[in-house]
C-alpha cells in the first residue's frame, strides 16, 4: 500500500476537536480503508475514497449480481438495499455506505449452496419478468425493499416503482405483474 | 450397463411428436436461464476479470468533422495508473470494410478504421486508447491527452449533405451519398398516378435512435499462450464475424482469435455489427500480452455508439374511388452517420426500406428510390425492425389519409387491400408464404370495438376531450437464408446455421447453434425443440452458443432468424441424432431401422413398444463398446446438420390497435389501450413470444414518443445522459394485451416464424395513427417521430407540426 | 464516467463540519445524500477536491410541527422519510409537502436524497426550492459566525447558486405555517424527469371562497419565482384560469431543447389552474 497516506487524516473522522484536516489537493491515488457490511458479511477494502459503492460491491468484493447501466442515478441496474431500502449504489461512495447494512441480489435465494429461489425470484420466473436479465438485480432489489416497507401495494402503486428503473425487453408488464403476485401471495400466507 | 432411470432422461410411455403437439413444443416451459440471472449469477462481460487485467477508455474526438493535425499522449504516460497508450500509428490495424457488390453510385465504398488516423468524422469516434490500471485511472488518463484538429464544417443532416456546396464526409463519396439504388419501378408508374382518381401524399421524418441495450457494448482481451490464440470476450450479436474482422484487422489466422460470448444484457442490433472498440481491445491485449477490459460508458454509449432510425420518406399513394391502391412512389433517404458498419453496410436502411415497403397490401405499381446518407454523426447499425417502424409507419399513414380523403373507415379501407390469397408474389418481386393479415386486422378492430372504445372517443368529443383509435396492418419477413440476403448483395452473405447435437454416455444432449441468444431464451426454446425430437426432458439438454472455437461456424441472431433459420437446424439435427440411435438399437434386434421409433429416453419398436432399448445402453454402445456397432455405423452419438432458406423466407404479421388520449393543457399523449394480434406460426414458448412482443411495443412507443438522439449545429450530441434520452419506464408504456393466431410456416422444421421484431414495427405507425385520429377535429395531421407533447400541444390548437 | 480524484472527510458534529467547510475552503463540497452531486462527479461536471460527509449529524434529521404550527424539516430529512411521515409528523395542514415528494425522482432516489442537499443544490426545477418560495419558507444556516436566518425569497440567486457562504451549512428548513390549501404540480415528457415548468399555489381559504392567495414557478427563471401578478388576481376574485392566464403573461421562459417560451407559457397557464383546483379539493 505505498501510496497510503494514514498520517495525513485522509480518512477523517473529524469532530470539532479531532486531528488536523488535510487539505492539500489531491496528487495520485488517494487510499483509504472502508468496512461495509454486505450480505450480512463484514469486508475491509482498502481502495480510493472516489470508488462508488457499486464498483466496490463488484470488482472487490466480487459480487457482481449488481450491474451498472448508467452511473448518473436513472437506469436502477445497480439498485440495492442500505439499512432496508432501495438506493442507487452508483449515486454513492462506498466510504458514504460505512456502518449501513447492505444487500445485494447475491442475498435473495436461500438454500445451502443459495440456488433456492426466494419467492419473489420464482414470481419473476413464472411471469416472464426477465429475458436477458442484465437489469433484473435491481428490479429485484427495488421490490424486495419496496414490498418490505408497503406488503399492501396496489397494483398502481407497484407500477408507480417499477417506473424507477429501466428494462429494454420486457416492457414492463410482466415485471409489475411478478411483483404484485408475489405480493399478494405473501399476504396471502399472512392470512392463514 | 445401467438399468433404472437416470437423471434427466425420463421412461418410456408418451411417444415423441416433433413441432407442435410434441410435450414441449408449444408449452411455456420455464427458462433454462433464469436461475443465474436471478441470483446474480450471470456472467456479463464486465463481471470477468482475468490477474493482470488492465482497463482501457478511448479518447474520442471532440470535433464531428476535422483533420487530426497531433495528437500528443505524453502527459497521458505521466498519469498514475496509466500503463499504455496507443494512436492509430502505433497499432497500425487494417480498416474495417464493410461492401456491396453493387458498382458505383448505387454503392461507393468507405473504410472505418479502428482507431482514426487522419480525419474524424463524428464526434466520440476514437482517436486513442488509454490502458491503464483500474477503470478510474484510464479515465484520467483521458483528460491528459491532448489532440489538435483543424476543424471543418461538419453536415449534420441529410438535407445538408446532399447540398449542392455540401463538405464531404468521405472525399470518395460524391454527394455525401453511400448507396443510391432503385431496386423497383414498375413500368408505366407514371400513367397509373395521373390516371387515379386519388393521390395522397405524406413526408415523414423519424427521429435517430438509440438500440439502447441496457449493458453497454465490451470485451475482455488476452492471449492465451498455450493455445497460441488472442482470446476476445464480448457481448456481441455475431460471434464468428467479430472473429473475421479481429483476425483481418490484427493480420492474425483466423484459427488465431476465439471470441466468446457471455451473458448478454442485450442488443437489438447495436451488438450485430463490428465495432472499432473491441477491435481496439483486442490489439492492445495483443500487444501488452495482458488481459484488457473495455466497458463503453452510458456518456459514450450515448453518443458514440451505432445509431438507427434517422430516415425521411417522400412518398406519394394512387387510389381509385374505392379506396384500392394503384401504386406507390418512393424516395427514401437514410441519415446512416460517418461510416458503414460491417457487415451490413450502409445499405442496410434504404435497402430494407426499398424491398419491403408495399408490406401486406396489394400494390399493383412501385417506384421506389433509396439513398444512405453520410454525415458527421455516429454511425448506424440494423435496430429491431431496420426500417421496418419506419416504412409501415409511411404505408400506414398513407392508408389513413386516403381513408379520410375518401370518406371510408380506415379499417375497411385496409380490408379492401391486404393480400389474402397467399403465396403471392407481390410488385417487389418479393413472395410472400401464407399468413392472417385479414384474420389479424379484424380480430384487432374487433376486439377495440367490442370493449366500447369507439363510443368511447364519441363520449369523449362531446365533452371536448381527444381520443383517438389507431391501427397498424403489417407483415415482417423473417428467416431470411442465403437467397433473401443475396439480393441485397452483400459482399459477405448471411443465412445458414448449423447445429451439432451430441449424446454423452449419460444420454444427456449438448446442443450447438450459430445463432446467439442475448435475451431471447435460445436455451430454453433450442432445448424445447431438441427435447421433443429425441423425448428427453428439457433438463437432459443443454445449448452451447457464442463461442467460435465450439461452434462450428454461425450468423449470430439478427432479423429475427434464430427460431425459424437456428431452430431448424437444431432440429434437424437431433433428427439425425435420432436416426442414429434408431439404427443402433435396430442393428441390436436385427431389424431394419425404419421398424423402430422412437420414445421417451429411449428406442422401442414399431408396433411392439414394450421392446426398448434406453438412451444410455445405446450410448454405452456407441462409446464404450463400439466393437460391438455394425460396420456401417461409426462410433459415437454426434450428428451435425444445416439449414438455409432457399426462397423469400417467412413472414409473421401482425395488427396492432391503440387507443389515446391527448391532453388539451400539456400535449401529452396518454396511451389507454394496446392490443396486439400477431401471427407467429408455431410459437415454441408463446410466453417468450409475448415478451418479445411487449418488449417491443414498448422500444416501438418509445421511438413514437419520446426517444431521440440530437446534435447541434456543430454536431456536438446533445442528448447524452439519460436525463435527455429519454428511455421510458413503467409508467409510460402501457399494459398490452395479446392475441395469438397461428398460420404456421411450412418450410422452416418447426412452423415456427420469426417474433423477435414484430411489436417494435406495429408500435410507432399505430401510435402516431391514433395521435392523428384524436386530432381529427384539428385538421392538423402529424408525419414526424419522436411526437413531443409541444408538437401535440400544438397540434391540438391547430398549428400544423414545425418546419423541418 | 468515473469521479475525479478527491478526500473523503466525515463530519462527526456541527461544529466539526463547518470547521471543516472553513478550512478546505472553495475546494470542498459538502455532501449529504449525493444524489445530484455524484450524478455530477461521475460526469466529472463537478470536481471537488474535498467531500465533507455529514451523513453522520443525526440531529439533522427530524421533521415536525413545532408548537407555533410551523413545520421544521432538517437538512437530512430524506424525501422518503417526508413522503412515509405518519400523520402525527406531518398533518393534513402539510400535505402539499408530502404530495410533493412524489414528483422528486423515483424511490431509490427519494430514499437518499435529502431536503437540506435539494435546497442547497439549487435546481432552479427542484420541487423542495419551489415549496419554499410558494409557502414563504426560511432557510436556518450555521456557520462559524454563528446561525442565520435565510428568507427563501431571499436565498436563491440563480442556478446552483444560493445565499450561502462557502462555510455556512444549511441546517434546517421552516415553513411558518400550515398550509392546507396548497398545492404543487408540474409537467415533464416522463414521469420523475426534471420537470419543464412546475407551479405551487397556496390558496387562503375561508369558507368556501378563495381570498387570496401565493402562486410560484419553476422552471421558467433561473430561480423559483413567486409571481405577484397572479396573486393579485387571486386577491381580487378572479377565476383560477385568469390567475393561470396572468401567471402565463408574466413570466419570460427560456426556450430551449426542452420547451419553447410559448409551450413553457401554455404548460403555466395549464399546470396554475390545474394547482389552484387540486389546492380547493383537500
Amino acid at each position: 500500500m505505498t501510496d497510503t497516506d494514514t498520517d495525513a487524516g485522509t480518512d477523517s473522522d473529524t469532530g470539532a476537536d479531532s486531528l488536523p484536516v488535510d487539505s492539500s489537493p489531491v496528487i495520485g491515488r488517494e487510499l483509504q480503508l472502508i468496512t461495509l457490511e454486505v450480505n450480512g458479511e463484514e469486508y475491509e477494502v482498502i481502495t480510493e475514497p472516489r470508488r462508488t459503492l457499486v464498483d466496490i460491491l463488484r470488482h472487490e468484493l466480487r459480487l457482481t449480481g449488481t450491474h451498472v447501466g448508467c452511473e448518473h442515478g436513472v437506469c436502477g441496474a445497480c439498485t440495492v438495499l442500505l439499512d432496508g431500502r432501495p438506493v442507487r449504489a452508483c449515486l454513492m461512495f462506498a466510504a458514504q455506505a460505512e456502518g449501513a447494512a447492505i444487500r445485494t441480489v447475491e442475498s435473495l435465494s436461500d438454500g445451502a449452496d443459495g440456488s433456492e429461489l426466494s419467492d419473489l425470484q420464482r414470481a419473476f420466473r413464472s411471469h416472464h419478468g426477465l429475458q436477458c436479465g442484465f437489469c433484473t438485480p435491481g428490479f429485484l432489489m427495488l421490490a424486495e425493499g419496496f414490498l418490505a416497507e408497503r406488503p399492501q401495494a396496489t397494483k398502481a402503486e407497484i407500477r408507480e416503482v417499477v417506473a424507477a428503473n429501466l428494462c429494454r425487453c420486457t416492457g414492463y408488464q410482466s415485471i409489475v405483474e411478478a411483483i404484485d403476485s408475489c405480493a399478494a401471495a405473501r399476504r396471502e400466507g399472512e392470512e392463514k | 450397463m445401467r438399468d433404472g432411470p437416470m437423471p434427466g432422461v425420463p421412461g418410456a410411455g408418451v411417444p415423441a411428436a416433433p413441432g407442435r403437439g410434441g410435450r414441449l413444443v408449444g408449452r411455456s416451459v420455464p427458462r433454462r436461464e433464469d436461475p443465474r440471472l436471478l441470483t446474480g449469477r450471470g456472467r456479463f462481460v464486465d463481471d470477468i476479470a482475468l490477474p493482470g487485467m488492465l482497463h482501457a477508455q478511448f479518447v474520442r474526438s471532440t470535433v464531428a468533422n476535422g483533420v487530426i493535425e497531433a495528437i500528443d499522449l505524453t502527459a497521458v504516460h505521466e498519469v498514475p495508473g496509466v500503463v499504455a497508450a496507443f494512436t492509430a500509428g502505433d497499432l497500425a490495424l487494417s480498416d474495417i470494410v464493410a461492401q456491396l457488390e453493387r458498382p458505383e453510385p448505387e454503392f461507393v465504398e468507405t473504410a472505418m478504421p479502428v482507431l482514426a488516423r487522419d480525419r474524424v468524422r463524428y464526434v466520440g469516434e476514437p482517436v486513442a486508447i488509454v490502458i491503464a490500471r483500474d477503470a478510474y485511472a484510464a479515465e484520467d488518463g483521458l483528460e491528459a491527452a491532448r489532440v489538435s484538429y483543424t476543424v471543418r464544417q461538419p453536415v449534420t443532416s441529410a438535407a445538408a449533405a446532399l447540398a449542392a456546396d455540401a463538405p464531404l464526409v468521405h472525399e470518395e463519396a460524391a454527394h455525401n451519398t453511400l448507396v443510391d439504388v432503385s431496386l423497383c419501378a414498375t413500368d408505366g408508374i407514371d400513367e397509373v398516378f395521373a390516371a387515379a382518381d386519388r393521390v395522397v401524399r405524406v413526408d415523414t421524418r423519424t427521429g435517430r435512435q438509440n438500440a439502447l441495450p441496457l449493458e453497454t457494448r465490451g470485451a475482455v482481451a488476452h492471449w492465451d499462450d498455450r493455445e497460441e490464440q488472442l482470446v476476445v470476450q464480448t457481448c456481441t450479436q455475431v460471434p464468428h464475424q467479430v472473429r473475421t474482422v479481429a483476425a483481418r484487422c490484427l493480420r492474425l489466422a483466423e484459427r488465431a482469435v476465439r471470441v466468446v460470448v457471455p451473458d448478454m444484457g442485450g442488443g437489438f442490433g447495436q451488438k450485430s455489427v463490428v465495432g472499432r472498440e473491441e477491435i481496439a481491445t483486442a490489439a492492445a491485449a495483443l500487444r501488452l500480452r495482458r488481459p484488457v477490459k473495455w466497458i463503453e460508458d452510458r456518456k459514450d454509449a450515448l453518443s458514440a455508439s451505432f445509431l438507427a432510425r434517422e430516415q425521411h420518406y417522400d412518398v406519394r399513394a394512387a387510389f381509385d374511388a374505392d379506396g384500392r391502391i394503384l401504386g406507390i412512389d418512393a424516395d427514401v433517404v437514410c441519415d446512416m452517420g460517418a461510416y458503414s458498419c460491417y457487415p451490413f453496410t450502409a445499405g442496410i436502411e434504404p435497402l430494407m426500406a426499398s424491398a419491403e415497403l408495399p408490406g401486406v397490401y396489394k400494390v399493383p405499381a412501385y417506384r421506389v428510390r433509396g439513398r444512405a446518407v453520410a454525415t458527421n454523426k455516429a454511425p448506424t447499425a440494423p435496430y429491431r425492425g431496420v426500417s421496418r417502424p419506419q416504412y409501415v409507419m409511411v404505408v400506414e399513414r398513407l392508408f389513413e389519409r386516403a381513408a379520410r380523403e375518401l370518406g371510408l373507415d380506415p379499417v375497411e379501407i385496409r380490408r379492401r387491400n391486404v393480400i389474402t390469397d397467399f403465396p403471392y408474389t407481390g410488385v417487389n418481386g418479393i413472395t410472400y408464404d401464407p399468413g392472417s393479415y385479414l384474420e389479424s386486422l379484424d380480430l384487432c378492430a374487433r376486439t377495440l370495438r367490442d370493449e366500447g372504445w369507439y363510443e368511447r372517443r364519441t363520449a369523449a368529443a362531446e365533452e371536448g376531450r381527444h381520443l383517438g383509435i389507431g391501427y397498424a396492418c403489417f407483415s415482417e419477413r423473417t428467416g431470411y437464408g442465403s437467397a433473401a440476403f443475396a439480393q441485397r448483395r452483400m459482399a459477405v452473405v448471411p443465412g445458414f446455421d448449423i447445429s451439432e447435437v451430441r449424446m454423452d454416455t449419460s444420454g444427456a444432449v449438448t446442443v450447438t447453434t450459430g445463432t446467439m441468444s442475448h435475451g431471447q431464451s435460445h436455451e430454453t426454446t433450442m432445448a424445447q425443440i431438441v427435447a421433443d425430437e429425441l423425448g428427453l426432458d428439457i433438463g437432459a439438454v443443454r445449448l452451447h452458443q457464442g463461442d467460435t472455437d465450439r461452434i462450428t461456424y454461425g450468423w449470430g441472431t439478427f432479423a429475427s432468424r434464430s427460431i425459424t433459420v437456428g431452430g431448424s437446424a437444431v432440429r434437424l439435427a437431433a433428427g439425425k441424432l435420432g436416426e442414429k440411435l434408431r439404427r443402433i438399437a435396430a442393428d441390436r434386434w436385427g431389424i431394419p431401422w425404419e421398424e423402430t421409433a422412437l420414445g421417451r429416453g429411449r428406442v422401442h419398436r414399431r408396433g411392439d413398444p414394450a421392446v426398448t432399448i434406453g438412451y444410455p445402453e445405446l450410448a454405452d454402445l456407441a462409446y464404450l463398446r463400439a466393437h460391438l456397432l455394425p460396420k456401417d455405423i461409426e462410433p459415437g452419438l454426434s450428428a451435425t446438420a444445416t439449414f438455409d432458406v432457399f426462397n423469400d423466407g417467412t413472414f409473421s404479421n401482425a395488427t396492432h390497435g391503440v387507443v389515446v388520449e391527448l391532453d388539451e393543457g400539456t400535449g401529452r399523449v396518454e396511451i389507454l389501450r394496446y392490443v396486439c394480434v400477431e401471427d407467429c406460426g408455431v410459437a415454441i414458448n408463446p410466453q417468450v413470444v409475448e415478451g418479445q412482443c411487449r418488449g417491443g411495443i414498448a422500444q416501438g412507443i418509445a421511438g413514437a414518443l419520446f426517444e431521440q438522439v440530437t446534435y447541434d449545429a456543430q454536431g456536438e450530441p446533445s442528448a447524452t445522459s439519460f436525463l435527455d434520452y429519454k428511455v421510458p419506464t413503467a409508467h409510460e408504456i402501457p399494459e398490452v394485451t395479446i392475441h395469438h393466431l397461428e398460420t404456421p410456416c411450412a418450410f422452416s422444421a418447426t412452423g415456427a416464424k420469426g417474433a423477435g421484431e414484430g411489436g417494435t414495427i406495429g408500435a410507432p405507425a399505430a401510435v402516431l395513427n391514433a395521435v392523428n385520429d384524436a386530432l381529427r377535429a384539428t385538421g392538423v395531421e402529424l408525419d414526424r417521430t419522436p411526437l413531443t407533447p409541444e408538437t401535440v400541444h400544438r397540434a391540438l390548437r391547430g398549428l400544423p407540426e414545425p418546419a423541418a | 464516467m468515473k469521479p475525479a480524484p478527491f478526500r473523503y472527510h466525515r463530519a462527526r458534529d456541527l461544529a466539526g463540519a463547518t470547521r471543516l467547510l472553513a478550512e478546505l475552503g472553495e475546494d470542498a463540497k459538502v455532501i449529504a445524500g449525493g444524489q445530484s452531486l455524484v450524478a455530477m462527479m461521475n460526469f466529472r461536471l463537478a470536481r471537488p477536491q474535498h467531500l465533507i460527509d455529514i451523513a453522520g449529524l443525526r440531529e439533522l434529521d427530524h421533521l415536525g410541527t413545532d408548537a407555533d404550527g410551523a413545520l421544521r424539516v432538517g437538512a437530512l430529512t430524506t424525501h422518503h422519510t417526508v413522503e412515509t411521515a405518519p400523520p402525527g409528523t406531518l398533518g393534513a395542514e402539510f400535505e402539499v409537502i408530502r404530495a410533493a415528494m412524489g414528483w422528486i425522482g423515483h424511490l431509490p432516489i427519494r430514499t437518499r436524497g435529502t431536503a437540506g442537499g435539494s435546497v442547497a443544490h439549487a435546481d432552479a426545477t427542484a420541487e423542495w426550492c419551489l415549496l419554499a418560495v410558494a409557502l414563504d419558507a426560511a432557510f436556518l444556516v450555521h456557520g462559524p459566525r454563528g446561525r442565520r436566518r435565510i428568507a427563501a425569497g431571499d436565498f436563491f440567486l440563480g442556478p446552483y447558486t444560493t445565499a450561502l457562504d462557502p462555510d455556512e451549512l444549511l441546517t434546517e428548513i421552516v415553513f411558518p405555517r400550515p398550509a392546507p390549501y396548497a398545492a404543487l404540480t408540474e409537467f415533464a415528457a416522463r414521469r420523475g424527469d426534471f420537470a419543464i415548468v412546475s407551479a405551487a399555489v397556496d390558496l387562503d381559504v375561508q369558507g368556501a371562497s378563495v381570498r387570496g392567495g401565493r402562486v410560484a414557478l419553476g422552471g421558467v427563471a433561473p430561480v423559483p419565482v413567486r409571481v405577484p401578478e397572479a396573486e393579485e388576481v387571486l386577491a381580487g376574485g378572479g377565476s383560477f384560469t385568469a390567475c393561470a392566464a396572468a401567471a402565463a403573461a408574466a413570466v419570460e421562459p427560456p426556450d430551449d431543447a426542452n420547451g419553447s417560451a410559448s409551450y413553457r407559457k401554455q404548460l403555466i397557464a395549464t399546470l396554475v389552474r390545474r394547482a389552484c383546483e387540486e389546492a380547493v379539493s383537500r
